[in-house]
């Protein structure tokens, strides 16, 4: 297997984009991701996109074809990738394999999701479907939230968590967007606020949802020989993927405290890096409801089971503590355009390990430069565990 | 759906799925003489929930159906206030997964029962029934 790095990245700004459509907000960010590497579109052989609402919050069935007709790609390889939430891992994924086995040089993934075009009830009704339509929601009108709120409720009764807990990652997250140029959400705000907030699917509350976000997010791979070549400065390497995934009924699932999916994600991330998790010295995790964020710092091995919310309590988790994590505001803040999150998980990334990071508040102190990046689709249906050095 | 920026509507599409159920139709006839039935794999014995025409362990199209106990233990829960747009004309309802006696688990409404009573460990009884617009279903009932 060839090495592979990290060349060139783009975020489009997070928000309500309903100033521009799908392909418009894709330009946003492969124009940025392009000017990074240096390159132009002839020279990306292959794109991966990753959308998961192409055809249902938004009109378009076939958002690679024309995203690439929009910014000059038409012409090299092109597929989409659909892994729910980690739809944009899933394109990174994807890339990576294409030039770690000497199939191409330069590839991109570029996660796009434009979900503000229909309103917050259907979202709320076309992601309760992407679980197991006939088995949970047909009858029973299952929502995501309901789905991580049912984690938060067994983690609660195993490890004594509390809605506190929960709260103090909402803080954390909104404090870190509030610095971050390209979250949607720019304001921070108290842990009372989150504990009176409106309850969607109890125990979790609004402000333990992340939002609907519509963005874009572009990442520029390739290969050493090409990394030489193009005189790269500063190439992050992807020193190591995993992936994994649960199944769609939740009720097959042999426990509710953690994401299965994620810890052999992560086993076989940590194995191909040769690193572990006390190697890892910024990580984005997938926080699409605050008690992920709880089970990732133990699916991941940041601490032992039970012990996450002792993680949050002591402030560890924000920089100058242990692992600071989700310090672009998370998608709890940063927001959460679906199949854009994977895609902006390495983007953040990549700006942290070259000490890039806007604003300069929120750069890490780094001395291995090793990073991680953990993106879940679904409750654990699937997960992708990213490793990058400088 | 966002006001103020300019926009036009797409053409509207409803679209209604006839999702086939001829392997799993005993259960969904057995729903409406109030029994559960699922599926057992007669070469190697895995009992499935939901009832499957085919066994995932063994590979094995072979079932037989059984009748599930309807004695259930609460794993875990949850109460939906923001519905999804479908659910719309329901009122807030509880969510449940229980495991039965045969080790499989189920999702289900759990009725009946306050929020502030329901707890993990919580035993319940699970219901097959027919929902008021005749749709067959099931659900979790406080004992």
């Amino acid at each position: 297997m060839r090495k592979v790095a990290v060349i060139g990245v783009g975020n489009s700004k997070f928000g309500n984009r309903q100033d521009v459509n799908v392909t418009e907000l894709a330009f946003e960010a492969v124009k940025p991701a392009l000017e990074d590497a240096g390159l132009i579109p002839k020279d990306i052989e292959f794109v991966a996109v990753g959308s998961a609402g192409a055809g249902a919050w938004y009109e378009e069935a076939l958002p690679a074809v024309i995203a690439a007709e929009y910014c000059g790609l038409t012409g090299a390889g092109l597929v989409r990738c659909e892994a729910a939430c980690a739809s944009g891992s899933a394109a990174v994924f994807t890339v990576y394999s294409a030039i770690a086995s000497g199939q191409i040089d330069i590839g991109m993934a570029l996660g796009l999701e434009k979900m503000r075009e229909v309103d917050t009830l259907t979202v709320v009704e076309l992601i309760g479907r992407a679980g197991y339509y006939l088995w949970e929601f047909h009858n029973f009108g299952m929502t995501f939230p309901a789905y991580y709120a049912m984690h938060a409720t067994a983690h609660m009764a195993k490890y004594g968590t509390t809605e506190e807990d929960l709260a103090l990652v909402a803080v954390k997250n909104h404090k870190y967007a509030a610095l971050n140029p390209v979250a949607h959400f720019q304001k921070e705000i108290t842990v009372d606020e989150a504990l009176s907030s409106y309850p969607i699917a109890w125990p979790l509350k609004l402000y333990d949802c992340c939002p609907v976000t519509d963005g874009a997010a572009a990442v520029i791979l390739a290969s050493e020989e090409k990394v030489k070549e193009l005189k790269i400065d500063t190439p992050v390497w992807i020193e190591g993927i995993g992936a994994s995934s649960g199944t769609g009924n939740l009720s097959k699932r042999d426990s509710y405290v953690g994401l299965k999916s994620a810890v052999i994600a992560a086993q076989k991330a940590y194995k191909m890096a040769g690193v572990g998790p006390e190697d890892i010295e910024v990580a984005t995790v997938h926080d699409c409801f605050t008690i992920a964020e709880i089970l990732a710092y133990e699916d991941l091995g940041f601490c032992k089971k039970g012990e996450g919310p002792k993680l949050i309590r002591e402030g560890q988790t924000e920089i100058g503590g242990k692992i600071p994590v989700n310090v672009d505001g998370g998608l709890k803040a940063k927001g959460h355009p679906i199949g854009a999150t994977g895609c902006s998980m390495i983007y953040e990334l990549t700006k942290q390990l070259r000490e890039e990071a806007e604003k300069r508040q929120r750069q890490v102190p780094l001395k291995k430069y090793i990073a991680l990046a953990h993106n879940v689709g679904g409750t654990g249906h699937y997960c992708y565990v990213t490793i990058l050095r400088r | 759906m966002e006001v103020g920026f300019p926009t036009i509507k797409s053409r509207k599409l409803t679209i209604v799925n006839h999702i086939p159920i001829s392997k799993t139709l005993k259960f969904w006839e057995g729903l409406k003489e109030g029994k559960i039935y699922t599926t057992k794999c007669k070469k190697c014995g895995t009992i499935f929930f939901p009832p499957a025409g085919d066994c995932s362990k063994c590979y094995s199209s072979d079932m037989e159906w059984i009748e599930l106990s309807n004695e259930a233990e609460i794993e875990t829960f949850t109460h939906i206030l923001v519905r999804p747009a479908t659910f719309q004309h329901y009122e807030p309802y509880t969510v449940a997964i229980g495991r039965l006696k045969e080790g499989v688990k189920v999702l289900a409404w759990l009725t009946g029962a306050k929020l502030s009573e329901i707890k993990v460990g919580m035993k319940v009884k699970l219901v097959a029934k027919v929902t008021p617009e005749g749709e067959p279903t099931y659900e979790f009932q406080p004992i």
